[in-house]
């Protein structure tokens, strides 16, 4: 995570973006950057873990078809707990969310590797996905009695409309703090490594004293390391089961 | 934070490279106006202003996000292509296939156990019937032996019966003529006592009554 270059201490610089391929159009900058590159790298690996151990169909799993299977059957039963057997149809969906954040997260713990889901438009572009589905399956669904969501009953009348700007409010909220919250995690846990490696080099520098706080703070970032990988699953199974949640609202707006 | 400025001021060779383009806007130049503006907050400079190019922090570089927007409707529609095609009838087709196979197997271990049991409550069934058939057989046989036994015994009994019966009659038979007999030695003692005591020839018929008056006596 320590780069060599002018910014080496700098906690930030990992998350800078590079455009490697400059595209144009029409005034818009689409530039495939070392982010994109990530994206990229992130849907093959996800591709590339679920095809190609599951390509022999054995009855019988090895290995690597059971982590697939496993990777499958959590998010299906994840799905099926919240949402219902209704809610399988939005199956696609959920896995595809989970397995991009997962892998995203895991391979933003490798040195040098960009993690995506510290940018914030990423996660709010997953957030905003997860919301429009929510509403348009909703209305498809349930027409407007989708909006019965914002008027829970056994609520008595005269606190009705209070209720009802709480819930209108949390659920237009529901974005915000689905994205935010990926991607603060990402982002303060990747400073946070970032700061405490810098302290390895730093204070070696200051002579024998230096070198043995230099090991502690070595420790901690092992620590904080292992911990991140903890997030990285977390925060990924997070997003994905509120996914769950919010998508059983859709499916099933009287509450 | 201190100390993240603290690194933030090391940084000034970072901004050498700010010669990039400017409207590409990701490229070094987010170090230009760094901790002089911004005080404690070199985390989170938002800035909303107009030039968003400028923007020191990356993950509110608002002139990246087309590219991020757009780079992720690719990736992610790819991702989500090939689940829909691809991931799902293959995992899910092999996960499918294996809950069939167990549930198939079960239903034919089932079926086994079934076909088992009823094997063996027709081995018991037939085994209780013989036992059942031993039992009358061998009862049969022993009422037959006894039916059989009884009726000898009968027989038996009933020569025996029939052969004492005679002999009673022919000793009976024996005595009366026995005693006849005597009647005939009585009147003709009688008689002979008679001639040798008086001299007298009394007559048959009258010694015979005599006797027989005697004899009753």
């Amino acid at each position: 995570m320590a780069t060599k270059e002018g910014g080496g201490l700098d906690p930030i610089h990992q998350f800078e973006v590079k455009s490697l391929i400059d595209i144009q159009v029409g005034g818009l900058d689409l530039s495939f950057t070392n982010v994109a590159l990530f994206m990229m790298v992130t849907t093959l690996a996800v591709i590339a873990l679920m095809v190609l151990p599951t390509s022999r169909r054995a009855l019988v799993p090895g290995r690597w078809q059971n982590v697939a299977e496993m990777c499958y059957e959590f998010s299906g039963n994840m799905l099926r707990d919240s949402a219902g057997a209704a809610g399988m149809r939005f199956f696609p969906l959920v896995f595809s969310l989970f397995m991009f954040i997962l892998i995203a997260n895991m391979i933003g713990m490798f040195p040098y590797f960009y993690t995506v889901t510290s940018q914030l438009i990423i996660t709010v572009a997953f957030a905003m996905i997860v919301f429009l589905t929510v509403i348009i399956a909703g209305i498809r669904m349930h027409g407007m009695s989708f909006f019965k969501l914002f008027v829970p009953s056994g609520v008595p009348g005269y606190i009705l409309p209070l209720v009802s700007l709480i819930e209108v409010i949390s659920f237009l909220s529901r974005p915000i703090s689905h994205s935010v919250r990926l991607f603060a995690n990402m982002l303060a846990g990747h400073i946070t490594l970032k700061v405490f490696a810098a302290f390895v080099v730093s204070l070696s520098a200051l002579g024998a004293i230096g070198v043995v706080g230099a090991m502690l703070t070595l420790l901690m970032t092992i620590a904080i390391t292992a911990l991140e990988f903890l997030v990285a699953a977390l925060q990924a199974y997070v997003f994905a089961i509120l996914t769950c949640i919010y998508l059983n609202d859709a499916i099933h707006p009287h509450h | 934070m201190s100390n993240q400025l603290a690194q933030a001021d090391h940084t000034p060779a970072d901004t050498g490279a700010a010669a990039t383009t400017p409207n590409v806007g990701h490229g070094g130049a987010h170090n230009v106006e760094l901790p002089a503006a911004h005080g404690d907050q070199v985390i989170v400079p938002i800035q909303h202003g107009p030039g968003g190019a400028e923007s020191l922090f990356p993950p509110f570089d608002v002139s990246a996000f087309p590219s991020h927007l757009f780079w992720i409707a690719i990736s992610f529609g790819l991702l989500y292509f090939f689940v829909n095609r691809l991931i799902i009838p293959q995992v899910g087709g092999i996960i499918e296939d294996r809950r069939d196979r167990v549930a198939s197997d079960l239903g034919e271990a089932s079926r086994l156990t079934r076909e088992t049991n009823e094997v063996i409550a027709l081995y018991e069934k037939e085994l209780a019937d013989a036992r059942q058939k031993a039992y009358a057989i061998a009862q049969e046989r022993r009422d037959a032996l006894k039916a059989e036994q009884d009726r000898q015994q009968a027989e038996t009994e009933a020569q025996l019966a029939s052969r004492i019966g005679e002999a009673e009659a022919q000793i009976a038979k024996r005595r009366d003529a026995a005693l006849a007999d005597v009647d005939g030695i009585a009147s003709e003692a009688a008689g002979a006592i008679v001639l040798q005591l008086s001299g007298l020839t009394v007559d048959q018929a009258t010694i015979n009554a005599a006797v027989k008056r005697h004899q009753e006596a």
